[in-house]
């Protein structure tokens, strides 16, 4: 007997939350599966919908300006910047007032722990006083045992980079010491709990660390390692205690700001009634004529079916594990979907790391409606894309990511549910 | 098979009779060090010394590999909760690889003459101090309760004086099952119920692992499964079995393991090929055979045995339309609040009871959300362990005394026995509540 729902999303990245979430609001009966955690945790918990269009070397300031130069196959082009707005609204009520930007259609300037300057439309609130645009002076505290985030030499960038303000970088001793190569989640829980240190509390003594750095500064950022579940107790007492604004700057994997991003999603998809089915992966799928009649998962040597009316694929990009590839080529990895690519292997990347490799922007083709297509066809009415399984746009490049999967995700969980 | 199942089938090599030719280097290599692992250890979260799931699995082999560096003795901290190897993005096999270097600590540098190893051997080998208990069990309770018994246990053995033991019950699973006529009279129960449901395809057959825990002490669970899958027309086969290692696996014994795996692959391989589906109440349980066994041993049949291998609710829940049984049930329970052992959620059956149970009238269920009990099978039986294991628990305690449930509901006995100690419930099996709603109402 298969397991029953109106409306399947498989994969639990940002693409496939949004795609359920939407699905469910149309009052489809909705489920969710997916296999392990998503790219969210490793990504900065910053939502970028277009910071660069082709050709661009500068950050634009309005995305939706640069929209209209993407090329045809670009997913925003199939979509339209409609939907880029729907997805962003969605995630806005998704998130509440964790999140800001959304008084503006204007990307937002968010320093990075490198020292660059990243356009992006919606930042957390732990990162809101460190916004570029903003003309008051900086100061970049590092903890000297938390790698990831050179202060001095992430002050130097800014200043290159002609910010409006002084930035000034310097590195403290975290109150308390940990084993070699701790993660960032124990400095995290430290503040969180605010134990207890020689002279005081962890917070105290961070606070008194900094104060004694800090110059006429009137901001101060710090790691994103400010508390997990109490973080926003920790970054206003650290306020409190500094008489200045503080702020997170958002750091490599695993990222703190990500995977809040990803609690907070997977609270919002609870809330709007969608059933999530985690910890197996859907290897196969059943069809009759073009249509998904049914998928398969995987659960340590044998299959259970789940059947749906219509259905999701939100399994992600090369990195989420939606594209597979091998010596013999590249496909999508569950409908076994053809994926465009050179036939030779030594043109799917180049050998500098940083050059414009071809399988960054690997991925499924789809029609406007989203649906799977070799050639012109569409291969399953039934079943949509969202997120990092469509192909046609790199969105490291680009600045993308997350506003990609929110426009694709609305769109294909929307329609899907409107079809119940 | 699809591409991708292909490429993720991990092919373990015979771990023994030599441990150091078990080849990780395949999944050492998947590892990109992004840490995800780490965020949701349970011990990382309340133990600074404890180097966390990265190092215990993937750098650590790296370095052995090198040549002249021994396992850290940390391996010895780890619950075997197995919550990183769900969070790795990468599908690096950690709880195997800790399972591995766990092995070889406990074989080349922990004393065997300590008073660890004498306890941890002990509880290891739980399955034959069960037997031993259920058979005076009145006594053995009285013993175990003693107060002077306990403080014995804890300066000569390592028991947490905190901790009472489990109540045996006074007669055993297996006693009860075989004085109501054992598998016979179940196949005739399950023969008259599915008349009485006007089934008549095929026969419908699973083969209980009960373990040690249903047949020693929680032996009513094991009874509700028997009543409520007879009612559906199951018939039951109770074959002689052993436990099902997973106290030899988080000890380290995994010689000890691998004798009873063999002994279990053997049983229910056979009855596997005789068209049985396998089912067990404890998510434990049901893990080893499942994921544990398949991972680190190279028998026979053990493949056949992991894909029959099933989750009691879930079996139910993958092949009866369990809520349409539910949608006429109208019953009046206590509320209750949910917590889903960390193996069920390894498994990817968390979901499964809260889901099928939100609707039915008379149901209030509350969920403690994703946090680990802290008891962890023998973790918490430790004294050297007890703080850790309550500190970790503690997340745990502070859901049920918010939640507006009275009763407790799990899988895992091990997560019950946690739950008792910390918060004084009542704790109840989802095997329960479905009997209530399915065959008494
Ligand atoms: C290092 C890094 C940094 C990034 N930084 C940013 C940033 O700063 N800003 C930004 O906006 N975006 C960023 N991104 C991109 C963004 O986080 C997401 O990667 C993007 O939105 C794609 O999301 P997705 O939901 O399509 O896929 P993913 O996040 O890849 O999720 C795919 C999900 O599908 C599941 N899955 C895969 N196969 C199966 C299967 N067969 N069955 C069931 N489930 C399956 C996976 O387990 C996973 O949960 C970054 C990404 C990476 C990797
Ligand atoms: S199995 Fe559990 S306790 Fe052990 S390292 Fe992994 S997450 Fe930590
Ligand atoms: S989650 Fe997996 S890939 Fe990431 S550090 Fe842990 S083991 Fe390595």
């Amino acid at each position: 007997m298969a397991i029953e729902d109106d409306v399947l999303v498989i994969g639990g990245g940002i693409a496939g939350l949004t795609s359920a979430i939407a699905a469910a609001e149309t009052g489809a009966r909705t489920r969710l599966v997916t296999y392990k955690q998503s790219t969210l945790g490793n990504a900065s918990g910053l939502v970028d919908v277009l910071g660069y269009a082709p050709g661009d070397d500068a950050p634009r300031a309005d995305p939706y300006d640069a929209l209209a130069e993407l090329p045809a196959e670009h997913p925003y082009s199939k979509v339209g910047a409609d939907a880029v707005r729907e997805g962003l609204a969605l995630f806005d009520d998704a998130v509440g007032d964790d999140y800001l930007g959304n008084h503006s259609e204007a990307n937002a300037l968010v320093a990075t722990h490198a020292g660059s300057v990243k356009p992006t439309a919606r930042y957390p609130r732990s990162a809101a006083p460190g916004l570029v645009s903003d003309d008051r002076d900086m100061l970049l505290v590092g903890i000297d045992s938390v790698t990831g985030f050179d202060a001095p030499m992430a002050a130097d960038h800014l200043s290159a980079a002609g910010v409006p303000f002084d930035v000034r970088g310097e590195t403290v001793r975290f109150p308390k010491s940990f084993p070699q190569d701790a993660d960032v989640t124990r400095y995290a829980r430290a503040l969180d709990r605010d134990e207890s240190v020689d002279d005081g509390t962890v917070r105290e003594v961070l606070a008194d660390r900094v104060e004694a750095v800090l110059e006429d500064e009137r901001r101060v950022g710090f790691p994103a390692v400010l508390g997990d579940s109490r973080h926003e107790v920790v970054r206003t007492e650290l306020q409190d205690r500094l008489g200045v604004d503080v702020f997170e700057v958002p750091t490599g994997p695993p990222s703190l700001p990500g995977l809040r991003l990803e609690d907070a999603l997977y609270d919002a998809a609870e809330d709007a009634g969608v059933r999530i089915t985690s910890g197996n992966p859907i290897v196969d799928y059943d069809a009759d004529g073009g249509r998904v009649e049914q998928v398969l998962m995987d659960r340590m040597g044998s299959e259970v079916a789940y059947e749906a009316q219509q259905y999701v694929l939100a399994t992600g990009g090369p990195v989420g594990g939606g594209i597979e590839s091998d010596r013999g080529g590249v496909e999508e990895s569950i409908f076994g979907l053809p994926v465009e690519h050179p036939d030779d292997r030594y043109e799917w990347f180049e050998d500098d790391v940083w050059g414009d490799h071809a399988y960054t922007e690997f991925g499924v083709s789809v029609d406007e409606d989203l649906r799977p297509v070799a050639g012109e066809d569409a291969q399953f009415e039934n079943l949509r894309a969202a997120g990092n399984v469509i192909g046609g746009y790199d969105f490291a490049t680009e600045k993308s990511g997350s506003g990609v999967s929110l426009a694709t995700g609305y769109v294909a969980g929307s329609e899907a549910g409107e079809l119940i | 098979m699809s591409k991708q199942a292909e490429s993720e089938t991990f092919d373990p090599v015979d771990l023994f009779p030599d441990a150091t030719e078990m080849d990780l280097r395949p999944g050492v290599d998947k590892c990109d060090k992004n840490s995800n692992c780490e965020t949701v250890c349970p011990v990382a979260e309340v133990n600074e010394d404890f180097p966390g799931p990265k190092f215990q699995g993937p750098e650590q082999w790296r370095l052995t590999r090198k040549g002249d560096i021994e396992f850290d003795e940390s391996v010895d901290k780890c619950l075997n909760c197995m919550r990183c190897d769900t969070a790795c993005t990468n599908d690096v096999p950690l709880g195997q690889m800790h399972n591995v270097a766990r092995a070889n600590y406990v074989d080349n540098q922990m004393s065997h003459a300590s008073r660890e190893f004498l306890r941890n051997k002990m509880l290891a080998n739980y399955g034959t101090l069960g037997k031993l208990g259920s058979m005076m069990p009145r006594i053995s309770n009285a013993v175990f309760g003693l107060g002077a018994t306990r403080w014995l246990n804890e300066k000569l053995l390592g028991f947490p004086s905190e901790r009472s033991f489990p109540d045996f019950a006074t007669q055993t699973f297996r006693g009860w099952w075989s004085d109501r006529g054992g598998d016979a009279t179940s196949a005739e129960r399950a023969r008259e119920a599915r008349e009485a449901r006007g089934e008549t395809g095929e026969d419908k057959k699973v083969a209980f692992f009960h373990g040690c825990y249903a047949n020693y002490h929680q032996t009513e669970v094991a009874k509700s499964m028997v009543r409520l899958y007879e009612s559906l027309g199951y018939e039951i086969a109770v074959p002689e079995q052993s436990c099902c290692g997973t106290p030899m696996f988080a000890n380290g014994m995994l010689e000890d393991a691998r004798g009873v795996a063999e002994g279990n692959v053997d049983t229910f391989g056979a009855l596997v090929e005789d068209g049985y589906d396998l089912i067990a109440t404890c998510t434990s349980c049901s893990m080893a055979l499942r994921k544990e066994y398949p991972e680190l041993f190279d028998i026979d049949g053990v493949d056949e045995v992991a894909a029959h291998m099933f989750d009691a609710v879930e079996y139910l829940r993958v092949n009866e339309d369990l809520e349409a049984e539910l949608a006429g049930a109208d019953v009046d329970f206590p509320a209750m609040t949910y917590h889903a052992p960390c193996h069920g959620e390894v498994m990817g059956v968390e979901g499964i009871v809260t889901e099928l149970l939100a609707d039915v009238d008379g149901v209030e269920l509350d969920d403690t959300g994703d946090v680990c009990c802290g008891l962890a099978g023998t973790y918490g039986w430790k004294d050297e362990k007890y703080d850790d294991s309550m500190e970790i628990g503690a997340e745990m305690f502070e859901a049920f005394e918010e939640a507006p449930g009275e009763v407790a509901l799990t899988e895992c006995p091990m997560c019950s026995a946690q739950i008792e100690h910390g918060t004084g419930y009542e704790v109840k099996h989802p095997m329960q509540l479905l009997e209530t709603a399915l065959v008494e109402s």
